[in-house]
């Protein structure tokens, strides 16, 4: 229980750390936000009343205390850059990342623990050396460049759909779905390939095991021996990479609704950065990081409630 | 295992059957979709947001003066059916048409038009809004139809300015969208879309298509492949490498009406020699720039003037230093600056400047300068280069607020609030004020023009071209026009 309430606790100060680094860092980066609300024809009383207006000839502590006991109260400020609260401009954007990572995620999921299964299972087979490069090509392929590849094979020359026409979830639940397999297929490709070769790498090492002489011994079939002994310890590491890796396919999403032209929270991400508008930047930066560390939180929690061997240490 | 694998081939099925729904058919009949490569400004407010051209071009369609330039550069009646001028031009008299009506229903009265001008003017707080027409000294109505506006000084342009958007009086421009052209607008999604739809009240000829998407598509890629996959009915200001990757799509080419240079900080130590900035107007090839960077597309300028102004463009400037690398390294062995370098500092969002300042770096080379491109975000290169003027040298392209010579000649006076360039030359001053007081149209373009040629004479800045613009659309879209100015027309679009 000691050690739930620990990690509670490094959970909320690596948020806190994230929020004021990304704070800090947006007072580093040239021109504010004021120089881009106001355009081309300004003087600089009017520049200077705006920054007054919105609190910005406070100092930077300052500031940052009262983003942070608004947030925390769920009050995430005004957006600069379209003068509505940052909740309203974030709204049904978090929704479409949300669901274009979870299915993303289901897919690696899906494909690669059956693929590094398959993978250890005919080792030594003539197709190995094929296959194996191949996962291994898969693996360095960016997903962005896989994107652009899918857009144009699906969407221009298959046309199984049409890139750049998203279908809202209001619109249509299959239709949105049907869309977002795309852009999932693109993120979820090399991470399949890399957790595929994990699992492959953990079966094989477990399969040099004694354990496993002696099941061979009791006269079990080899995929008898993989299914029912070898998986059990050999999908240890893989749930845990597979739970931190969430957190990574929400960063590649972020790069791939570009090439898609889904609306969720990459775009957004971007200009927000580009045109200075903190409150919406942090926002969403600071969503990223808690999904960050909350998976890996969450991958401990699995690893030790798997494995308690790990629990004792 | 086996049920893993029927379960993907299922959700595979499953999608693929979904987005075939979707099928060929475009967004049906009158509604058209547009991509447009940048998200609107913050403030849709018309008076503020006259900062972006991106925004300006869609606000066009939104909002009106009393008067609008058509697709010849002129200007045509519009809230005002008509105008007198007095004898020394500084009291302009307007006429409102009668039957014009705001997108809230109410009609447009003296009341809105002066609370506009007022406004833009800045009357009541000193500071204008609108820098175009700061001139204006008073607005008052007389009667129920007629507005006079008197001006601080004799301005024979001053009606060009009255583009400036007529809105209706008490309500909050920067939250409501309200003006009297052909669209009203509907709403809008951060990063996402802009929705307009025709204004069936509308005085003049009424917009065709019944509903226009706006959608934001920053990615230059993204937006070919939007095109090709029948996602947008159309999108402007492509480039000549987006458009040779569009197959059978219908392709229209015009002009982006800006003035594309090597602009040079006229302040950097170096530069404040004369015989270095004609060194390098010497040493760069404009036709060159245009071949390697846009395919040939584009016309080749000579001055802080574009084709499309008409009686103001001077042909003759555009090859006033035709290039000559000898030339180029005697002039900057005479100033004592036979090892120049200096860098470019060039927004990386644009690529057309980027890919011209590329050209220019190796075009000076051969001279012996060392030039270097330094890429920055759009709002550091505004910070630093535009409103700081921290910098050495920038490419960038100038357009124009209307058809008046002012909108590209005012800021070339020395102590103007965007000279962003340092240009100071008493001869321009002296002829610049001497033109805007003139009276008499042709004495006044004569000045104007030679204006224009004290800035290619002194080499204010290495004139590069106005880069063309492509407009692209699916082969069933017709209907479009382009202007001598900077704008995207929506009213006519027409599906055969």
């Amino acid at each position: 229980m000691s050690s739930v309430l620990k990690k509670t606790g490094v959970l909320i100060a690596t948020l806190l750390l994230v929020s004021l680094l990304a704070f800090l860092a947006f007072q580093i980066i040239p021109a504010d936000p004021v120089t881009m609300m106001l355009g081309t024809d300004y003087t600089p009383e009017r520049a200077e009343a705006l920054r007054h207006q919105l609190g910005l000839d406070r100092g930077v502590l300052v500031r940052y205390w009262d983003w942070l006991s608004g947030f925390v109260r769920g009050d995430m400020g005004v957006s600069y850059s379209y003068a509505v609260e940052v909740r309203e401009v974030l709204r049904g954007k978090i929704a479409v990342t949300a669901a274009l990572s979870l299915l993303s995620w289901v897919l690696v999921t899906a494909v690669s623990i059956p693929l590094g299964i398959a993978l250890a299972r005919y080792k030594g087979r003539k197709l190995e050396q094929i296959t194996v490069s191949l996962n291994q090509i898969l693996m360095s392929v960016p997903s962005f460049f896989l994107g652009i590849l899918f857009t144009w094979l699906f969407g221009l020359v298959l046309r199984l759909f049409v890139p750049g026409r998203f279908v809202p979830f209001s619109e249509s639940f299959w239709g949105c779905l049907g869309y977002l397999f795309f852009p999932a297929l693109a993120i979820s490709v090399p991470k399949t390939a890399k957790t595929a070769k994990l699992l492959r790498s953990a079966i094989l090492g477990e399969m040099k095991q004694d354990y496993v002489l002696t099941a061979y011994s009791h006269g079990n079939s080899r995929w008898m021996v993989i299914s029912r002994h070898v998986l059990r310890n050999a999908l240890l590491p893989v749930v845990t990479y597979l739970a931190m890796s969430l957190a990574d396919i929400v960063a590649s999403s972020i790069i791939v609704e570009q090439v898609f032209v889904v609306p969720g929270l990459g775009r957004l991400l971007i200009a927000s950065i580009s045109n200075r508008d903190f409150p919406v930047a942090l926002c969403i930066v600071v969503m990223i990081a808690f999904v960050v560390v909350v998976m890996n939180y969450l991958a401990d929690l699995l690893t030790q409630a798997i494995d308690p061997r790990v629990r004792l240490s | 295992m086996k049920r893993f694998l029927s379960f993907l081939l299922v959700l595979a099925m499953t999608a693929a059957l979904c987005a075939c729904g979707g099928g060929k058919s475009q967004s049906s009949g009158s509604e058209f979709t547009v991509g447009i490569s940048a998200d609107l400004d913050t403030s849709l407010d018309p008076h503020v947001s006259s900062s972006s051209a991106g925004t300006r071009e869609v606000l066009f369609n939104i909002f009106e003066g009393l008067v609008k330039p058509d697709t010849e550069g002129n200007l045509i009646p519009a809230i005002a059916e008509d105008y007198t001028v007095n004898d020394t031009a500084d009291v302009y008299t307007y006429t409102l048409r009668e039957g014009v009506r705001f997108h809230n229903g109410n009609p447009v009265t003296v009341g809105d038009v002066v609370f506009s001008l007022s406004r833009a003017a800045g009357l009541e707080t000193g500071d204008p809004l609108v820098a175009d027409v700061a001139a204006i000294a008073d607005v008052r109505a007389e009667g129920e139809r007629t507005v006079v506006v008197t001006l601080k000084a004799p301005d024979t342009e001053f009606n060009s300015h009255m583009t400036v958007a007529i809105i209706p009086e008490g309500i909050d421009p920067a939250r409501e969208v309200v003006g009297t052209g052909p669209f009203r607008f509907v709403s809008r999604t951060p990063q996402e879309s802009v929705v307009l739809e025709r204004f069936d009240d509308y005085w003049g000829e009424k917009a065709v298509p019944s509903k226009v998407t706006l959608k934001v598509i920053p990615d230059a890629q993204t937006m070919v492949m939007s095109l090709r996959s029948g996602a947008i009915d159309l999108a402007a200001r492509l480039s000549s490498s987006q458009v040779s990757s569009l197959g059978d799509l219908k392709v229209i080419e015009g002009c982006n009406n800006i003035v594309q240079a090597l602009y040079l900080n006229n302040d950097f130590e170096p530069f404040r020699d004369i015989r270095v900035r004609q060194a390098l107007c010497y040493a760069i090839d404009k036709q060159k720039v245009i071949d390697l960077s846009a395919d040939g597309h584009g016309t080749p300028l000579g001055s802080s003037m574009f084709p499309a102004f008409g009686k103001y463009f001077v042909p003759g400037l555009t090859d006033y230093y035709k290039p000559d690398p000898a030339k180029a390294k005697a002039l900057l062995k005479e100033a004592g600056y036979e090892k120049l370098s200096f860098t470019i500092t060039v927004a990386s969002n644009m690529p057309m400047h980027v890919d011209a300042a590329q050209v220019i770096v190796e075009q000076l080379r051969e001279v012996g300068v060392d030039a270097k491109i330094n890429q920055v975000e759009w709002a550091a290169w505004y910070k630093e280069v535009y409103s700081g003027r921290n910098y050495e040298a920038t490419v960038v392209g100038l357009d124009a607020h209307g058809l008046a010579a002012s909108d590209m000649l005012a800021r070339f006076q020395s102590d103007h609030a965007k000279n962003f360039v340092n240009f100071r030359s008493e001869e321009y001053d002296e002829t610049y004020a001497k033109a805007i007081a003139t009276v008499d149209g042709d004495a006044q373009t004569a000045l104007f023009k030679q204006c224009e040629t004290i800035l290619t004479e002194q080499a204010a800045n290495v004139y590069l071209q106005d880069v063309a613009d492509f407009v692209v659309m699916q082969k069933d879209v017709t209907g479009w026009r382009f202007y001598p100015l900077y704008v995207m027309d929506l009213s006519t679009l027409t599906r055969v």
